[in-house]
């Protein structure tokens, strides 16, 4: 039973008044009073929100219990959960933050805090937080991955994010499932966006700008397809603000909806950008706006001199405190905040002549009942809602457990969706791309076809039944273990493992290359063997387009006959090689 | 200033650009190296294209990426500043034929040569610059991956 918004909120109130709220972790240095009082620090402040993917209203949403950090980053944020998590930012055990940072208590603490983020309660937060500090002193930045996610960005082609974030007063953004609408839509959400596209890591292909792109790119000379940064006056300085989209956006998602644009890290071409800013324009301190993920950004700021704060996003991380990465005698900061709408970072920064002199970080967790919904938001939300209401509403079964997907490796609602292919072809095995995106839901809870299209809703959704050999299992198993486990960070793609259905295995994340998987077994426990056949079943193919049903379809179908989401057997690898790492619960 | 648009339409309409060997794949043609582009050993065809093994030098600049974004068409580029460049070639240890182009750098010319190889899977890439004064090469790993599965 959960306690209502406004006795939440009264209760709260109250607690704060008679001083027996726990003063905990960061909270405890503001006072208890009020949540959400930020003091101002400095002279001028980032707010930044990243990874809300298209969730316009609230959502539960449980953190990983498993995040395992290799090479440099074994040990270390964003690499860290559960009780660790809590010791390692001294977060207090039990408390608010406790539910919003990590996975433990989780069906408890979602009784009794409920629903996080929702755009409505969002723009009361941010709006605060503006007007505290200034509004001409404050920019409100977005990491992306902003237009995907829901049943409602689907069908608007994440125009609906577009107009939720203009209401929202965002300033600047950059992107990475942005770009899984065609480029032509891309092009025409952006013109549609008040605020700004930064992008300095995406250039024009010479065969597109040959075939007429100079027509509409940013620069025909660094062949870059946006404005790559802007400076900000802000409190007497000014602020750069770089962009840099997700650099590997054409290997893990369709190449073939953007093909006239090219992606990479490119900080040779971000390190003459910051060399320029710093000598040539005056510019006192320099923020990258980034979806490169947390590791691939600790290590470009290992690699790029110059940088103040690298505000981060992709791999979904809400880390509390910035990492500090110190290069010749200069500190950047590396921060991630979360995703589905679940945070709001603030970076308050003390800026003088040429440099950064201090900084006050906070990383605000967006509790849907603390928060009154702003109305003119809310209505909007409503407004979009509506259109779709009677598909996403439609009421398919009841969960036997929480459903959850974030985790390096599977999750409860990933099994639903490997199940209801196994059971749709007929298929001995079933794979499931390793999205960290996806809503949870509550045990008891009905599932809808909105929890289903958060979980699913690509623009590649189509579902395929193939024939693999046992070897191409394995290939398959050891490419995507690479993309995470590589100890080079410039070398993973972010994502986390790709679910299983039907199947086991071993897995030693620390292994090398080709090395790191085994033990293939079926649910039977036949081993699979390298030449013989599988009938396999998936979905969200980059390559191609399959020429199966929707997901959704799919997995609504199996759900409606089920009636009530039970799990007979989850299947997740065999970890070895991973005691000791604090990106494990034992 | 000549915008790239027009370089690139005066290449692609046949117009000659110092350095743009690459297109104009004819001059390579002359110096086809049967046996070196049909082996399918790196060191095998390193020694019918050459005489003696090259020595890594920082000299040769390779530009590769470090996972391609479609390993049909990886886009590298080779240059270098050291005097006399005579011929660049470019190996992919991993095809099933190493040797993917070797380009004839004319007296006078700017030693700078991009092109698109192919690769069928992550595999060291090598640059071998041979100038009057003997063999320099640089390496770089370049990773390609079936992709999919991205946060």
């Amino acid at each position: 039973m959960s306690t209502s918004r406004r006795d939440f909120a009264r209760m709260m109130g109250l607690a704060a008044v008679a001083g027996v709220l726990p003063q905990q972790g960061f909270a405890a240095k503001k006072q208890t009073g009020d949540f959400y009082e930020v003091p101002n620090y400095g002279n001028a402040r980032l707010l930044h929100m990243t990874d809300c993917h298209g969730q316009l209203s609230p959502v539960y949403f449980r953190e990983p219990s498993i995040n395992l950090g290799v090479g440099p980053a074994f040990g270390k944020a964003p690499h860290i959960v559960g009780h660790k998590f809590l010791q390692h930012f001294g977060v207090e055990p039990g408390s608010m933050e406790e539910y919003a940072f990590t996975y433990l208590n989780f069906e408890d603490a979602a009784q009794q805090y409920g629903k996080v983020g929702g755009f409505a309660h969002l723009k009361t937060l941010v709006d605060r937080l503006r007007e505290s500090y200034g509004a001409n002193n404050t920019v409100l930045l977005d990491g992306g991955d902003t237009w995907q996610g829901s049943g409602i960005n689907y069908k608007t082609r994440g125009m609906d994010m577009v107009r939720a974030c203009n209401l929202l007063g965002v300033d600047y953004m950059t992107g990475h499932w942005e770009f899984t609408y065609h480029q032509e839509e891309v092009l025409s959400n952006i013109a549609a966006f008040k605020g700004e596209f930064l992008a300095q890591n995406i250039l024009v292909t010479e065969d597109a700008l040959f075939d007429g792109a100079d027509e509409y790119i940013y620069d025909e000379d660094s062949m870059r397809v946006f404005k790559p940064y802007v400076i900000r006056e802000m409190g007497g300085a000014r602020v750069a603000i770089i962009g840099q989209a997700f650099p590997r956006t054409k290997i893990a998602n369709p190449a073939r909806f953007i093909p006239d644009w090219s992606f990479d890290i490119n900080d040779d071409l971000l390190q003459e950008l910051v060399d320029d800013l710093r000598a040539n324009q005056g510019v006192d301190a320099v923020v990258v706006l980034s979806h490169n993920g947390m590791d691939v950004d600790i290590a470009m700021a290992n690699r790029v001199s110059g940088v103040d704060a690298i505000l981060g996003g992709h791999t979904h991380d809400g880390v509390p405190a910035p990492t500090r990465v110190k290069k010749n005698g200069h500190t950047t900061l590396v921060c991630n905040v979360g995703s589905n709408g679940k945070f709001l970072g603030v970076l308050d920064l003390d800026i003088g002549k040429g440099k950064v002199n201090g900084f006050q970080y906070r990383l605000l967790p967006v509790f849907s009942d603390l928060l009154p919904a702003d109305k003119q938001m809310a209505d909007l939300v409503a407004a979009e809602r509506a259109p779709y209401a009677a598909w996403m509403d439609e009421e398919l079964a009841v969960a036997d457990e929480v459903l959850y997907r974030r985790g390096n490796f599977n999750g409860t609602f990933d099994q639903v969706i490997c199940d209801a292919l196994r059971d749709h072809y007929d298929a001995q095995i079933s794979l499931s791309p390793g999205f960290r995106w996806g809503t949870s839901v509550m045990k008891g809870q009905t599932v809808t076809m909105e929890r289903v299209l958060d979980q699913t809703c690509t623009t590649y959704p189509e579902t395929y039944i193939r024939e693999m050999t046992g070897a191409n299992i394995k290939l398959i198993l050891e490419d995507v273990a690479d993309n995470i486990f590589n100890p080079e960070p410039y070398l993973q793609s972010g994502g986390d493992m790709v679910r299983l259905g039907g199947m086991d295995y071993r897995c030693d994340p620390l292994a090398a290359m080709g090395s790191r998987i085994d033990e293939m077994r079926l649910d039977n426990g036949e081993l699979i063997e390298a030449s013989k056949i599988y009938k396999v079943a998936g979905w969200a193919t980059v390559g191609s387009r399959s020429e199966g049903p929707d997901i959704w379809d799919v997995t609504a179908d199996y759900l409606r006959q089920a009636q009530e989401v039970r799990i007979n057997k989850l299947n997740t690898p065999k970890l070895i090689n991973v005691a000791g790492n604090d990106g494990y619960k034992a | 200033m000549i915008s790239r648009r027009s370089v690139l339409k005066a290449v692609f309409t046949g117009g000659a650009v110092a350095g743009l060997g690459v297109l104009m794949p004819s001059i390579a043609l002359a110096a086809w190296n049967k046996a070196a582009f049909e082996t399918d050993n790196q060191d095998t065809a390193m020694g019918a294209l050459f005489d003696g093994a090259p020595s890594a030098s920082a000299e040769v600049n390779l530009k590769a990426p470090d996972i391609a974004e479609n390993g049909a068409v990886v886009p590298v580029t080779i240059s270098s500043s050291m005097a006399g460049v005579k011929t660049i070639a470019v190996f992919v240890e991993g095809n099933p034929n190493p040797l993917a182009a070797q380009f004839a750098i004319p007296a006078g010319t700017k030693a700078e040569v991009s092109c698109r190889i192919r690769m069928g899977k992550t595999s060291a890439v090598t640059a071998v610059v041979e100038t009057a004064s003997g063999l320099f090469s640089a390496s770089k790993e370049v990773k390609v991956t079936i992709g999919g599965c991205g946060g």
